[in-house]
């Protein structure tokens, strides 16, 4: 997900330039910036802006997978994807957590992101079309945010680093309880193979869209990288991510639908075909299949819940006035 | 009738109640709570697998906990009615969480003392899920019901219309009688008072009254449901049922 | 646009003997709701025995700004530890 938290952010910054090469010293020499630190302002609107952008994946990321919980056709699934979903549920609370450490509440994030304003990870656009997509999204669409998140361990901003190791730690079982999904269906019966080669073909190109646009496309990366918000550009992450999952497809007897694809020697490493720019940048637009249906949804639960945390903090009141009366 | 029927009961309890609470997964009032719906739904459905596996081996034809979950209609699945009502909003679901938990609770300690050895196994872990079922959806309905205006209006609509599944859980059909003379389950009659206790203390922080009279709706353990029930279970079995013999 | 629920820091005791330390935050309107979504969301893997929830607001938090006039001034009192002084080696450990 999540290096496309950075499509569209705005790293200029005001500040002298003895600040800010004061502040690149500290970033160069490894330094963490904790959120009360003095800071560019175009570093912190950068983070704002990403981890914002990486919490709205996760929770708009529960939807998809949400969609299969009540239909996993054994107890077994059903308790490993209930939970799997949980845990992104919790990636997002924790990485709504550090964003707030630079002054923007949650509930800011969450208006930015239902009227549209805040974007999230493309690959939540696209619906879920059957049991199959359970286990690539885990093994695909986990694989590639685990590629983009263990280099946010290192992050220069604390808190964001201090998220991800907890995040990156849940992830592991992501991945793998994928992978076993995937890999039950390839070994199943012809049907339950054709869904996964049927899910493999439709979420194959938007994982490989996860890293966002090419390096060379890429306005915002160099600023990023150089405060060390970014580790890796997007084609060093989307390369390493071919690298490892064309193996695991060949294992699985599933073919990936790009005829480009083959090994070069040279470079040591896949050569891809051409991804589809323009779909990509329809679905960043908020023109993807779902996402009018995901914004909807979460709307719906933000709007409905609202009597809830109304009456939370009435009742909450409530008591403490009723303390106070007791002293 | 046999002992294993009424394992059979128990387990389709928990996972129907585990199958509703995780229909809110994502669509939760807050973040937190779509983490805590979640860790009280996976409480729930491990309970109902044990049991389900345990009834499956007793009833000895090979059947797994997946051919009992998966491959019973509706007429066939012996879960209380309590447990199917559809989630409608925040103030029922925490309210009938809070009824089942605050009769399941007392159950299990009571069947720490169980004859059979997977009981008490089961017993001995879920007694103290059922303990903090009954904080978290207590906490909830003594908020909503003192919170505000419209949230004591929710919480009385949902006193009222859980109302008339109480009494069911107090009942126990032929199998669970076999299973409670056999020393295996707990009597279910046995644990009103409890259940009345748990609830009468939230209800006063709450601001609620439990009704008083009222036609109880039974049947579930005879497999007579509610219409809800039939489309949780279409939606749950049918992918395990497109493929028939299929590993998942 | 409903009211802000209060944020709560967490910290959490992963066994008895060792110090509660901080792990993240949450949202909750009152300390009831807060520790029992700490312990919802922070100790889903076994991560620790004790759980402790403050208001993010109660905390007092030290000036970067002051961070030099605050720490420095404790780097040369190199005689507060312990390398500073000379022991002979046939005394053995002290
Ligand atoms: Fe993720
Ligand atoms: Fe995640
Ligand atoms: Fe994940």
């Amino acid at each position: 997900m999540y290096s496309q938290g950075l499509i569209g952010a705005d790293g200029r910054t005001e500040e002298t330039p003895e600040f800010l090469a004061r502040f690149q010293k500290r970033i160069d020499a490894e330094e963490k910036i904790e959120p009360k630190d003095e800071m560019p302002e175009g570093y912190r609107r950068t983070l704002i802006r990403q981890i914002g952008q990486h919490a709205h994946s996760e929770i708009v990321g529960m939807l998809p997978e949400g969609n299969w919980i009540t239909r996993a056709p054994s107890l077994r699934r059903k308790a490993a994807l209930l939970a799997k979903v949980q845990d992104e549920g919790g990636h997002g609370l924790y990485l709504y957590s550090a964003a707030e450490t630079l002054g923007v509440s949650r509930e800011e994030m969450t208006e930015e992101l239902l009227s549209g304003k805040a974007k999230y990870s493309s690959i939540f656009n696209y619906p879920t079309l059957s049991w199959a997509d359970m286990g690539t999204i885990g093994w695909l669409v986990d694989g590639a945010a685990i590629m983009n998140q263990i280099p946010l361990c290192r992050c220069s901003f604390g808190p964001y680093a201090r998220a991800m190791i907890r995040v990156c730690k849940e992830e592991s079982f992501h991945q793998r309880q994928g992978y076993e999904i995937v890999m039950t269906l390839a070994q199943g019966t012809p049907e339950q193979k054709a869904m996964a080669q049927d899910s493999l073909n439709r979420w194959w190109w938007p994982s490989l869209m996860m890293f966002g646009p090419h390096d060379a496309d890429s306005q915002h990366s160099d600023q990023s990288m150089a405060w060390k918000i970014k580790r890796f550009t997007n084609d060093e992450l989307r390369q390493k991510f071919i690298d490892a999952t064309v193996p695991q497809a060949e294992y699985l007897g599933l073919t990936i639908p790009d005829p480009d694809l083959k090994w070069n020697e040279d470079k040591g490493g896949y050569d891809h075909g051409t991804i589809d720019w323009d779909e990509f940048w329809r679905v960043v637009k908020g023109h993807g299949p779902m996402a009018k249906d995901r914004i909807k949804a979460r709307k719906k639960a933000w709007d409905d819940g609202a009597w809830v945390r109304e009456a939370a903090l009435a009742h909450a009141e409530k008591r403490r006035a009723r303390k106070i009366a007791a002293e | 009738m046999a002992v294993w029927e009424a394992l059979l009961e128990l387990a389709d309890d928990h996972l129907v109640l585990g199958h509703r609470i995780s229909e809110w997964c994502g669509h939760a009032p807050m973040l937190e709570e779509d983490l805590a719906m979640p860790n009280m739904g996976l409480d729930l459905i491990g309970t109902a697998r044990t049991l389900y596996d345990h009834a499956g081996k007793l009833e000895g034809k090979g059947r797994s906990e997946d051919d009992l979950a998966y491959l019973r209609d509706e007429r066939e699945y012996r879960n209380c009615l309590l447990v199917e009502r559809p989630n409608e909003d925040f103030a029922h679901t925490m309210l009938r969480q809070f009824y089942f938990a605050a009769f399941m609770r007392p159950y299990w300690l009571a069947a720490l003392n169980s004859a059979d050895a997977t009981v008490r196994g089961v017993a001995g872990k879920a007694e103290k899920e059922m303990a903090y079922h009954i904080r978290h959806a207590g906490e909830w309905v003594i908020r909503l019901g003192d919170g505000t205006e419209e949230s004591a209006a929710r919480m009385r609509d949902a006193v009222e219309a859980l109302h008339i599944y109480v009494d069911e859980l107090f009942d126990s059909s032929d199998a669970a009688r076999m299973a409670e003379a056999a020393g295996v389950l707990p009597v279910r009659a046995d644990l009103r008072d409890t259940w009345e206790r748990t609830v009468s203390e939230v209800f006063a922080e709450a601001l609620l009254e439990q009704p008083k009279a009222a036609y109880a709706q039974r049947g579930g353990r005879e497999g007579i449901h509610n219409e809800a029930l039939g489309h949780l279970l279409a939606e749950m079995q049918v992918v395990h049922r497109a493929h028939p013999g299929a590993r998942w | 646009m409903t009211a802000t629920t209060p944020l709560w820091e967490v910290f959490i005791r992963p066994r008895n003997g060792l110090a509660h330390k901080h792990v993240g935050s949450l949202h909750a309107a009152d300390e009831v709701m807060a520790l029992q979504s700490a312990r919802d969301v922070y100790t889903r893997r076994g991560e620790g025995n004790s759980i402790w929830v403050v208001p993010s607001a109660a905390i007092t938090a030290s000036d970067p700004d002051q961070t030099a006039e605050n720490f420095e001034p404790t780097a040369d009192k190199i005689y507060r530890h312990p390398t500073f002084y000379d022991t002979p080696e046939d005394v053995g450990h002290m």
